[in-house]
Protein backbone atom coordinates (compact mmCIF):
# COMPACT_ATOMS: atom_id res chain seq x y z
CA UNK A 1 0.00 0.00 0.00
CA UNK A 2 2.09 2.88 -1.33
CA UNK A 3 -0.65 5.33 -0.40
CA UNK A 4 0.14 4.92 3.30
CA UNK A 5 3.44 6.76 2.80
CA UNK A 6 1.66 9.88 1.60
CA UNK A 7 1.19 12.68 4.12
CA UNK A 8 -2.21 14.45 4.31
CA UNK A 9 -0.51 17.49 2.70
CA UNK A 10 0.78 15.33 -0.12
CA UNK A 11 -2.69 14.01 -0.81
CA UNK A 12 -4.29 17.45 -0.70
CA UNK A 13 -1.80 19.24 -2.98
CA UNK A 14 -3.03 19.89 -6.50
CA UNK A 15 -6.68 19.42 -5.55
CA UNK A 16 -7.30 23.15 -5.55
CA UNK A 17 -7.34 25.86 -2.94
CA UNK A 18 -8.77 25.23 0.47
CA UNK A 19 -11.26 27.39 2.36
CA UNK A 20 -10.66 31.03 1.44
CA UNK A 21 -11.62 30.71 -2.24
CA UNK A 22 -15.06 29.63 -1.10
CA UNK A 23 -15.76 32.94 0.64
CA UNK A 24 -15.41 34.82 -2.67
CA UNK A 25 -17.85 32.40 -4.32
CA UNK A 26 -20.34 32.64 -1.45
CA UNK A 27 -20.00 36.43 -1.32
CA UNK A 28 -21.02 36.66 -4.98
CA UNK A 29 -24.12 34.51 -4.32
CA UNK A 30 -25.16 36.29 -1.13
CA UNK A 31 -24.93 39.69 -2.84
CA UNK A 32 -26.87 38.22 -5.81
CA UNK A 33 -29.72 37.19 -3.50
CA UNK A 34 -29.78 40.65 -1.87
CA UNK A 35 -29.74 42.38 -5.25
CA UNK A 36 -32.89 40.62 -6.54
CA UNK A 37 -35.33 42.75 -4.48
CA UNK A 38 -33.02 45.80 -4.37
CA UNK A 39 -32.68 46.00 -8.16
CA UNK A 40 -36.43 45.56 -8.79
CA UNK A 41 -37.12 48.32 -6.25
CA UNK A 42 -34.39 50.54 -7.75
CA UNK A 43 -35.52 50.17 -11.37
CA UNK A 44 -39.11 51.04 -10.45
CA UNK A 45 -38.13 54.15 -8.50
CA UNK A 46 -35.58 55.40 -11.01
CA UNK A 47 -38.36 55.33 -13.62
CA UNK A 48 -40.67 57.24 -11.26
CA UNK A 49 -37.94 59.83 -10.57
CA UNK A 50 -37.31 60.22 -14.31
CA UNK A 51 -41.05 60.74 -14.78
CA UNK A 52 -41.07 63.59 -12.24
CA UNK A 53 -38.67 65.69 -14.44
CA UNK A 54 -37.51 67.61 -11.39
CA UNK A 55 -34.34 67.58 -9.35
CA UNK A 56 -36.27 68.71 -6.29
CA UNK A 57 -38.50 65.63 -6.57
CA UNK A 58 -35.42 63.39 -6.76
CA UNK A 59 -33.87 65.14 -3.74
CA UNK A 60 -37.12 64.87 -1.75
CA UNK A 61 -37.39 61.17 -2.63
CA UNK A 62 -33.81 60.49 -1.50
CA UNK A 63 -34.37 62.47 1.70
CA UNK A 64 -36.76 59.77 2.90
CA UNK A 65 -34.73 57.56 5.30
CA UNK A 66 -36.05 54.27 3.87
CA UNK A 67 -35.20 55.33 0.30
CA UNK A 68 -31.77 56.63 1.31
CA UNK A 69 -30.85 53.45 3.20
CA UNK A 70 -32.13 51.13 0.47
CA UNK A 71 -30.27 53.19 -2.14
CA UNK A 72 -27.04 52.96 -0.10
CA UNK A 73 -27.58 49.20 0.15
CA UNK A 74 -28.36 48.90 -3.57
CA UNK A 75 -25.21 50.77 -4.63
CA UNK A 76 -22.82 49.24 -2.09
CA UNK A 77 -24.05 45.66 -2.62
CA UNK A 78 -24.08 46.19 -6.41
CA UNK A 79 -20.52 47.52 -6.41
CA UNK A 80 -19.38 44.58 -4.26
CA UNK A 81 -21.13 42.16 -6.64
CA UNK A 82 -19.76 43.75 -9.82
CA UNK A 83 -16.26 43.76 -8.36
CA UNK A 84 -16.60 40.02 -7.69
CA UNK A 85 -18.02 39.36 -11.16
CA UNK A 86 -15.41 41.37 -13.07
CA UNK A 87 -12.68 39.76 -10.99
CA UNK A 88 -13.77 36.31 -12.21
CA UNK A 89 -13.89 37.56 -15.81
CA UNK A 90 -10.33 38.94 -15.56
CA UNK A 91 -9.05 35.78 -13.85
CA UNK A 92 -10.67 33.62 -16.54
CA UNK A 93 -9.49 35.44 -19.65
CA UNK A 94 -6.23 37.23 -18.83
CA UNK A 95 -3.23 34.92 -18.68
CA UNK A 96 -0.29 37.35 -18.44
CA UNK A 97 0.47 37.83 -14.76
CA UNK A 98 1.29 41.55 -14.86
CA UNK A 99 -1.73 42.43 -17.03
CA UNK A 100 -3.99 40.36 -14.78
CA UNK A 101 -2.67 42.00 -11.62
CA UNK A 102 -3.07 45.52 -13.05
CA UNK A 103 -6.62 44.79 -14.24
CA UNK A 104 -7.59 43.29 -10.86
CA UNK A 105 -6.22 46.40 -9.12
CA UNK A 106 -8.03 48.68 -11.58
CA UNK A 107 -11.26 46.73 -11.00
CA UNK A 108 -10.93 47.12 -7.22
CA UNK A 109 -10.08 50.83 -7.42
CA UNK A 110 -12.85 51.66 -9.92
CA UNK A 111 -15.47 49.80 -7.87
CA UNK A 112 -14.17 51.28 -4.61
CA UNK A 113 -14.07 54.85 -5.94
CA UNK A 114 -17.41 54.76 -7.79
CA UNK A 115 -19.10 52.96 -4.88
CA UNK A 116 -17.78 55.48 -2.37
CA UNK A 117 -18.83 58.42 -4.57
CA UNK A 118 -22.31 56.93 -4.95
CA UNK A 119 -22.78 56.31 -1.22
CA UNK A 120 -21.40 59.73 -0.24
CA UNK A 121 -23.65 61.47 -2.79
CA UNK A 122 -26.73 59.66 -1.46
CA UNK A 123 -25.85 60.64 2.11
CA UNK A 124 -25.15 64.25 1.11
CA UNK A 125 -28.58 64.53 -0.54
CA UNK A 126 -30.35 62.58 2.22
CA UNK A 127 -28.81 64.65 5.01
CA UNK A 128 -29.88 67.91 3.40
CA UNK A 129 -26.56 68.96 1.89
CA UNK A 130 -27.87 69.25 -1.66
CA UNK B 1 3.29 13.89 -7.43
CA UNK B 2 -0.21 13.95 -6.08
CA UNK B 3 -3.48 12.06 -6.19
CA UNK B 4 -5.04 14.95 -8.10
CA UNK B 5 -6.85 13.79 -11.23
CA UNK B 6 -5.08 14.90 -14.40
CA UNK B 7 -8.26 15.15 -16.48
CA UNK B 8 -9.85 18.56 -15.94
CA UNK B 9 -13.18 19.72 -17.41
CA UNK B 10 -12.77 21.65 -20.64
CA UNK B 11 -14.21 25.10 -21.09
CA UNK B 12 -16.89 25.03 -23.81
CA UNK B 13 -15.19 27.38 -26.26
CA UNK B 14 -17.29 28.52 -29.20
CA UNK B 15 -14.94 26.90 -31.74
CA UNK B 16 -15.33 23.38 -30.36
CA UNK B 17 -18.79 23.52 -28.81
CA UNK B 18 -22.12 23.61 -30.65
CA UNK B 19 -24.28 26.64 -29.77
CA UNK B 20 -27.35 25.89 -27.64
CA UNK B 21 -29.67 27.77 -25.28
CA UNK B 22 -27.85 27.15 -21.99
CA UNK B 23 -24.47 27.98 -23.52
CA UNK B 24 -25.73 31.13 -25.24
CA UNK B 25 -27.45 32.40 -22.09
CA UNK B 26 -24.40 31.55 -19.97
CA UNK B 27 -22.27 33.73 -22.26
CA UNK B 28 -24.98 36.42 -22.27
CA UNK B 29 -24.96 36.34 -18.46
CA UNK B 30 -21.31 37.41 -18.51
CA UNK B 31 -21.81 39.93 -21.31
CA UNK B 32 -24.80 41.55 -19.57
CA UNK B 33 -22.87 41.54 -16.28
CA UNK B 34 -20.08 43.50 -17.97
CA UNK B 35 -22.68 45.84 -19.47
CA UNK B 36 -24.16 46.42 -16.02
CA UNK B 37 -20.66 47.33 -14.79
CA UNK B 38 -20.99 50.36 -17.06
CA UNK B 39 -24.58 50.82 -15.92
CA UNK B 40 -23.52 50.98 -12.26
CA UNK B 41 -20.92 53.61 -13.14
CA UNK B 42 -23.68 55.63 -14.86
CA UNK B 43 -25.84 55.26 -11.74
CA UNK B 44 -22.94 56.51 -9.59
CA UNK B 45 -22.40 59.46 -11.96
CA UNK B 46 -26.13 60.28 -11.80
CA UNK B 47 -26.05 60.24 -7.97
CA UNK B 48 -22.96 62.50 -7.97
CA UNK B 49 -24.72 64.93 -10.32
CA UNK B 50 -27.79 64.88 -8.08
CA UNK B 51 -25.63 65.80 -5.09
CA UNK B 52 -23.67 68.41 -7.09
CA UNK B 53 -26.57 70.76 -7.85
CA UNK B 54 -29.08 71.94 -10.46
CA UNK B 55 -26.57 72.57 -13.27
CA UNK B 56 -24.76 69.22 -13.19
CA UNK B 57 -28.07 67.36 -12.72
CA UNK B 58 -29.64 69.08 -15.75
CA UNK B 59 -26.56 68.19 -17.83
CA UNK B 60 -26.68 64.56 -16.72
CA UNK B 61 -30.41 64.29 -17.46
CA UNK B 62 -29.83 65.86 -20.90
CA UNK B 63 -27.25 63.18 -21.69
CA UNK B 64 -29.44 60.35 -20.39
CA UNK B 65 -32.51 61.79 -22.14
CA UNK B 66 -30.82 62.12 -25.53
CA UNK B 67 -31.64 59.46 -28.17
CA UNK B 68 -28.25 57.80 -27.57
CA UNK B 69 -28.79 57.98 -23.80
CA UNK B 70 -32.22 56.38 -24.09
CA UNK B 71 -30.80 53.65 -26.33
CA UNK B 72 -28.10 52.94 -23.73
CA UNK B 73 -30.68 52.92 -20.93
CA UNK B 74 -32.91 50.54 -22.90
CA UNK B 75 -29.92 48.22 -23.43
CA UNK B 76 -29.16 48.43 -19.72
CA UNK B 77 -32.79 47.56 -18.92
CA UNK B 78 -32.43 44.41 -21.03
CA UNK B 79 -29.13 43.67 -19.24
CA UNK B 80 -30.71 44.18 -15.80
CA UNK B 81 -33.64 41.85 -16.40
CA UNK B 82 -31.64 39.20 -18.24
CA UNK B 83 -28.88 39.16 -15.62
CA UNK B 84 -31.53 39.06 -12.87
CA UNK B 85 -33.38 36.10 -14.41
CA UNK B 86 -30.25 34.16 -15.35
CA UNK B 87 -28.80 34.92 -11.92
CA UNK B 88 -31.86 33.31 -10.32
CA UNK B 89 -31.39 30.25 -12.55
CA UNK B 90 -27.76 30.12 -11.40
CA UNK B 91 -28.88 30.34 -7.74
CA UNK B 92 -31.28 27.43 -8.36
CA UNK B 93 -28.40 25.48 -9.93
CA UNK B 94 -26.25 26.33 -6.90
CA UNK B 95 -28.91 24.64 -4.75
CA UNK B 96 -28.34 21.52 -6.85
CA UNK B 97 -31.65 21.64 -8.71
CA UNK B 98 -32.75 22.25 -12.29
CA UNK B 99 -29.92 20.43 -14.03
CA UNK B 100 -32.10 18.11 -16.16
CA UNK B 101 -31.52 19.12 -19.77
CA UNK B 102 -35.13 20.04 -20.65
CA UNK B 103 -35.43 22.04 -17.39
CA UNK B 104 -32.14 23.86 -17.97
CA UNK B 105 -33.03 24.64 -21.59
CA UNK B 106 -36.52 25.82 -20.65
CA UNK B 107 -35.00 28.02 -17.92
CA UNK B 108 -32.63 29.60 -20.45
CA UNK B 109 -35.51 30.40 -22.82
CA UNK B 110 -37.59 31.79 -19.94
CA UNK B 111 -34.67 34.10 -19.05
CA UNK B 112 -34.54 35.46 -22.61
CA UNK B 113 -38.31 35.88 -22.83
CA UNK B 114 -38.51 37.48 -19.37
CA UNK B 115 -35.81 40.04 -20.15
CA UNK B 116 -37.62 41.16 -23.32
CA UNK B 117 -41.11 41.24 -21.74
CA UNK B 118 -39.95 42.92 -18.50
CA UNK B 119 -37.94 45.55 -20.41
CA UNK B 120 -40.87 46.33 -22.70
CA UNK B 121 -43.17 46.55 -19.66
CA UNK B 122 -40.95 48.93 -17.69
CA UNK B 123 -40.51 51.19 -20.74
CA UNK B 124 -44.27 51.22 -21.32
CA UNK B 125 -44.70 52.13 -17.62
CA UNK B 126 -42.05 54.84 -18.09
CA UNK B 127 -43.89 56.15 -21.15
CA UNK B 128 -47.27 56.16 -19.40
CA UNK B 129 -45.75 57.88 -16.37
CA UNK B 130 -44.33 60.58 -18.66
CA UNK B 131 -40.65 59.76 -18.19
CA UNK B 132 -39.77 59.62 -21.91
Amino acid sequence: MMQNYRTPLGRARGLGSAKHGVSAWIGERVTAVALVPLVLWGVYWLVMIAAAHSRQAAVAWLADPINAVLMVLLTSVAFFHMHAGMRVVVEDYIERHLTKTLLLLANLFVCGLAGALAVFSILKVALGGA
Amino acid sequence: MTDAPRERPLSPHTTIWRWHATMATSILHRVTGCGLYGGALILAAWLVSLAAGDGPYAEMMAILGSPLGKLALFGLTLCVFFHLAKGIQHLIWDLGAGFKLPTANMGAIICLAFSVVASATIWIIAGLAGAL
